[in-house]
C-alpha cells in the first residue's frame, strides 16, 4: 500500500478517480473515521467543485465571421508524409552513414597494431593496442588530405551537400509558386 | 443537421472541398481555444488574435490530422505551440511560478473588488481569476483536466509528458491555485463557505 504517500494526492486521487478500488475503501474508511482526514477531504473538494464550475470565456461575436474569412484565402495543405521523400531522407542517412564508416576505415587503418604485452605464446590471443602504442602521433596528417582519395572523398562530399541544398530550394521555390 | 456530425466526419467532409463546415468546429472549439490561449497570454486582444491564428493554423494543417487522437487533443497541442511561439516572442519566462505582473494587477484590483463589488463577482468570475494567476503550465493543465474534456494521457500527449508525470503536476497546480485563492480571495472563499 502507498501509505506514505501525502494524504493531499491520495486524496486527490480519490476525488478524481483514478484510485484502485481497495485504495478507495481505504480511503473512505479514513474519511469516515479521522478527523484531519475529513477536514481535508472538504476542502480538496470544494476547489474541485469550485474548478468544475468555473467557465470558459468566450471570444467576440464576431470570432468565427473572422476566421472564415481568413481561411478563405488559404487551402487545406497537402500531408506531410505525401510531400517528404523517403529516398531524400534515406539518402541523408546513407550519406551520413558512409561518412562515418569512411572515415572510421580511414582511422583505423592509420593505427599500428604491433602493440600491446606480449604474454604466453600457448595459443592465438586477442591483442588490444595499448594507449600509448596506438601511433597517433605517427599519422601523417598532411599526406592524409594530399591523398587522391580523401580528396575525391570530400568532393563527392561537398557534391552531395550541394545536390541536398539544391533540391531544397527547388522544393520551396515550387511551394511558394503554388501558393495563391 | 451539421452540428450532430462528429468532428472526424466534418474532417473528411473539409477535406473533400467543403470549407465552410470548418465554421462548425470553429463554433465547437472557440471557446476552449479562446481561454485556454488568454490564460497563457493575459490580454483579450492577443487572445483573440492567437486564437484566430491558431484556427487558421488548423485548418491549414488538417490533412495532417491522422484521427489517431481526438481531434481536440490536437487542436490543444496547434494551441500550446503556439502559446510558446507567443511566450518566446514576447520573451516571457513560461516556467515562471508566480506571474508578478498578473498578481500586481490582481492586487490592484482587489482594491475596487473588496469594498464595491463583491456581490457583482461571481464565483467563476473569481475562479477564472484564481487560475489566470498560476504560471501558464499550470493554469493550461487546470483547464485542460477540467474544462478541456482530455484524460490525463491526452493531456500527456498535448503537453509532452508522461500521464504520471501530468498526474503529479496536476496534484501540484491545484496545490498552488489553492494557496493563491486564499492568498488573494480569502474574503470571498468564507463567504462561498457561509452561503
Amino acid at each position: 500500500m502507498n501509505t506514505q504517500q501525502p494524504m493531499e494526492d491520495r486524496l486527490w486521487d480519490y476525488i478524481d478517480g483514478f484510485c484502485s478500488p481497495t485504495e478507495r475503501s481505504a480511503i473512505e474508511t479514513l474519511i469516515a473515521e479521522n478527523r484531519e482526514w475529513q477536514q481535508k477531504y472538504t476542502e480538496l473538494l470544494h476547489t474541485h467543485q469550485l474548478l468544475n464550475s468555473s467557465e470558459l470565456e468566450a471570444p467576440s461575436m464576431r470570432f468565427t465571421k473572422n476566421v472564415m474569412e481568413e481561411i478563405g484565402r488559404y487551402h487545406v495543405a497537402p500531408a506531410t508524409r505525401s510531400y517528404i521523400n523517403k529516398n531524400i531522407i534515406r539518402g541523408i542517412g546513407a550519406f551520413f552513414l558512409t561518412m562515418i564508416a569512411g572515415l572510421f576505415v580511414y582511422v583505423l587503418s592509420q593505427f599500428k597494431w604491433s602493440g600491446g604485452s606480449s604474454g604466453s605464446t600457448s595459443g592465438p590471443s586477442l591483442r588490444l593496442p595499448s594507449v600509448d602504442n596506438l601511433g597517433l602521433e605517427k599519422i601523417n596528417y598532411a599526406k592524409a588530405f594530399n591523398s587522391t582519395w580523401v580528396i575525391a572523398f570530400m568532393l563527392i562530399v561537398i557534391v552531395m551537400g550541394w545536390m541536398l541544398l539544391d533540391m531544397y530550394l527547388q522544393q520551396k521555390k515550387n511551394q511558394s509558386a503554388k501558393q495563391p | 443537421m451539421h452540428t450532430e456530425l462528429t468532428d472526424t466526419e466534418i474532417i473528411k467532409r473539409i477535406l473533400k472541398g467543403d470549407q465552410a463546415i470548418f465554421a462548425i468546429l470553429v463554433q465547437r472549439y472557440q471557446q476552449y481555444v479562446f481561454t485556454l490561449v488568454h490564460r497563457f497570454t493575459d490580454n483579450r486582444e492577443d487572445a483573440e488574435e492567437i486564437s484566430q491564428d491558431i484556427f487558421v493554423k488548423a485548418y491549414r494543417s488538417l490533412a495532417d490530422f491522422r484521427g489517431d487522437s481526438k481531434f481536440s487533443t490536437w487542436l490543444y497541442t496547434v494551441v500550446r505551440t503556439s502559446c510558446i511561439t507567443f511566450l518566446r516572442k514576447k520573451k516571457l519566462d513560461t516556467t515562471s511560478i508566480d506571474n508578478e505582473r498578473t498578481a500586481l494587477q490582481l492586487e490592484n484590483r482587489e482594491s475596487g473588488f473588496n469594498a464595491n463589488a463583491i456581490e457583482q463577482k461571481s464565483r467563476h468570475a473569481m475562479v477564472n481569476e484564481a487560475i489566470r494567476l498560476l504560471s501558464p503550465d499550470d493554469s493550461q493543465l487546470i483547464t485542460l483536466f477540467y474544462k478541456g474534456e482530455q484524460s490525463l494521457d491526452e493531456i500527456g500527449r498535448i503537453m509532452g509528458l508522461e500521464p504520471n508525470t501530468v498526474k503529479v503536476k496536476l496534484h501540484r497546480a491545484r496545490h498552488r491555485l489553492k494557496e493563491k485563492m486564499e492568498k488573494h480571495f480569502s474574503y470571498e472563499i468564507r463567504e462561498l463557505h457561509n452561503d
